[in-house]
């Protein structure tokens, strides 16, 4: 177990650059979730951790020991891998006694361990299997399996469940969490599932485009998104954005006035999560009702502001249903669920 | 998981396979057909009648101590041209594995061995070893080694396998290059993360999840070292000194065309047609069990 540092850590591929300085400080113990689109550098930077990738500039810390210029083997990490990336000729048990024996542990221990490590994971009936006679689940378990009898100081997960289907996602996704809180390791954890990342971390690293956009916990993130992208990325589903302006102290959406702030007057951006709006006759903001979708535990209204064209998504709780086309209703929002951004940067503006 | 194309009826199958059929036929199961018949005879020099002795050819061929030998050098000379064909192969392929920029270039230089005709190999490498004006053999004499082939049999042996072998490499790195490169990469870095070094890895992992490959190539390699280094040998050594470099195939061509003894030379010819399907089954039937696919 340990803490793991990562100091302005840049990472280029020859002359392109993909990851632009992330400083981040992780606890000992602590679940990080590492979230973002498709491509934005995610698991470049836990290759990095792992030591399969070099590092540019900057410097990792694993335990307060600088670990950048050290093998794979030399940091004492474990891994998941998205595909696996299990031993194929190899049974379930050698699998995961590969890295006990190489560590030179003896032969009663390895058993025990990996004894005790299946019946954790209830995989004690497939020991002898190939990885080939296994369903997806059961791989993704051995590979589990196989990071936790090494017991390591850190372990490291890249998109461990998206070969899943969504209910044994979202199994799997419960046990690791366990799994981690029982053995207190460390965990870095790769997704571009928010619902993963909201679920499962600690604290999260809102990544996009090589940048750390936010770095905070779940709740943290969404209630009070530094950025833009932080704000789009996190809720589902996602913060409608509008073109507002702050004109004498007050938010304007087109005419309707929305409440007061202290920000200076200009353009900005203007967020509001679609379960943030309230239901109310006279209220300010009317919304051309367009189509519903009953979700059973919510439903999800589509439509327009009304007299503009910007398009709206609003979330209710229970079934409601929209007779007519074109209705227009009423709705207001609480004053602290309205975010505002800088218009060109994205940034949070101070309320 | 496996994949099968149905057809119905039978004629347009039959027509698939008709050409290899008709091909097995004519080039080998006739010829087959008439080396067993011709191995019962023993014909006159001049070809003109012939004698049936029955098992007799193959009785004199197994008391024979030259063709006994022949045995001998045939499977030391296999197992030499095959272990030189497939390790440098191996060791070359996981070089440029590991080195995967400008590895087409490496790639192409180490195909062109292989684009050379045996018989045209052979005189290269005689060249190279004559023991008057061979560079090598000169190279050799500076060092104070005596470098005479045509009268040393264990040198003509070497130099033949040398020669055998060396064609071989870029065919077979080709092969291990490409199942280099289909193993996972993840497998790999978790071997790395599991605390494997790199040869530790290569044995464990690697290795074993090539050994189809291997196991192909080892069968293919054999299969040539037996029936496609006549050339070769012909150019080299003509199977001499003293028969030291006559491989059984050799040996049929020797006694049955230069020789003129017909008889026993189709009786060497049906020999060695079981010894290669002793081969073949053996290799399939217990190597095949320890290979993963
Ligand atoms: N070996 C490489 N050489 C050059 N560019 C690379 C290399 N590996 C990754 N990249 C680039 O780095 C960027 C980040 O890649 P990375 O694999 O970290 O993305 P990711 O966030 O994990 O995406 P995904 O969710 O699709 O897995 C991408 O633009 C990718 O093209
Ligand atoms: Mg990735």
């Amino acid at each position: 177990m340990a803490n793991v540092v990562l100091k302005d850590i840049i990472k280029r591929f020859g002359s392109v650059q993909v990851i632009h300085g992330i400083d981040v400080s992780i606890a000992d113990g602590e679940f990080i979730v590492i979230v973002g689109p498709s491509g934005c550098g995610k698991s470049t930077l836990l290759r990095m951790v792992a030591g399969l990738e070099t590092v540019s500039s900057g410097d990792i810390f694993i335990g307060d020991e600088a670990v950048k210029d050290k093998e794979p083997m030399e940091r004492d990490i474990a891994m998941v891998f998205q595909n696996y990336a299990l031993y194929p000729h190899m049974s379930v048990r050698q699998n995961m006694a590969y890295g006990l024996k190489i560590a030179g542990v003896p032969k009663d221990e390895i058993r025990q361990k990996v004894d005790e490590a299946a019946r954790l994971l209830e995989l004690t009936l497939l020991l002898d299997r190939k990885p080939r006679q296994l369903s997806g689940g059961q791989r993704q378990r051995v590979a589990m399996g196989r990071a936790l009898v090494r017991e390591p100081k850190v372990f490291l997960f890249d998109e461990p469940l998206s070969n899943l289907d969504a209910k044994l996602r979202v199994q799997m996704r419960l046990e690791i969490k366990e799994l981690q809180n029982k053995l207190g390791i460390t965990s870095l954890y790769v997704t571009h599932d928010q619902v993963e990342a909201m679920t499962m971390a600690d604290r999260m690293i809102v990544m996009n485009e090589g940048v750390a956009e936010q770095i905070g916990t779940p709740l943290d993130v969404y209630e009070m998104p530094r950025t833009l992208f932080a704000a789009q990325f996190i809720g589902s589903p996602a913060m409608n954005i509008f073109d507002a302006r702050v004109e004498k102290g007050q938010v304007r959406l087109g005419k309707i006035a929305l409440g007061k702030t202290k920000c200076k007057t200009g353009a900005v951006k203007l967020g509001i999560r679609p379960e943030h709006f309230i239901p109310a006759k006279q209220g300010k903001l009317k919304v051309k009702l367009k189509i519903a979708e009953p979700l059973g535990a919510n439903t999800l209204i589509y439509g327009e502001v009304a007299d503009t064209n910007l398009p709206i998504v609003i979330s209710l709780a229970g079934v409601h249903q929209i007779d007519g086309n074109n209705d227009i209703m009423g709705f207001s929002v609480d004053k602290a669920h309205i975010h505002l951004f800088d218009a060109p940067s994205g940034k949070r503006l101070a309320d | 998981m496996e994949k099968r194309v149905t057809f119905r009826g039978w004629l347009l199958p039959i027509l698939l396979i008709a050409p290899q059929i008709v091909i097995s036929l004519i080039f080998f199961f006739y010829p087959a057909a008439q080396a067993v018949w011709q191995s019962l005879f023993i014909p006159d020099p001049f070809g003109l009648s012939a004698r049936f002795v029955g098992l007799g050819n193959f009785e004199f061929l197994l008391s024979d101590p030259f063709y006994r030998a022949s045995f001998f050098t045939t499977a030391l000379f296999s197992i030499l041209v095959t272990a030189f064909a497939m390790v440098p192969a191996l060791f070359l392929a996981v070089l440029a594995d590991r080195l995967i920029k400008g590895s087409s270039v490496y790639r192409t230089m180490l195909i062109w061995p292989y684009a050379v005709a045996p018989a045209i190999a052979g005189v290269l490498w005689l060249f190279m070893f004559n023991t008057r004006v061979g560079l090598a053999s000169w190279y050799l004499g500076q060092f104070g080694y005596d470098w005479n082939h045509v009268l040393n049999g264990g040198e003509a042996m070497g130099l033949v396998v040398l020669a055998s072998a060396w064609g071989r490499i870029s065919y077979n790195f080709l092969f291990f290059f490409a199942a280099l490169q289909a193993v996972p990469r993840s497998v790999i870095e978790a071997a790395a993360i599991d605390g494997a070094h790199f040869w530790r890895r290569f044995f464990t992992i690697v290795l074993p999840l090539i050994s189809p490959t291997t196991f192909f190539l080892l069968v293919v390699n054999v299969v040539y070292a037996f029936f496609e280094t006549f050339g070769i040998i012909h150019t080299i050594t003509a199977g001499g000194p003293q028969q030291s470099t006559t491989i059984l195939v050799y040996k049929v061509f020797a006694d049955g065309f230069v020789g003129q003894d017909l008889g026993s030379s189709s009786a060497q010819s049906v020999i060695l047609l079981f010894v290669v399907g002793l081969l073949t089954v053996i290799q399939f039937k217990y190597i095949e069990k320890r290979v993963h696919y």
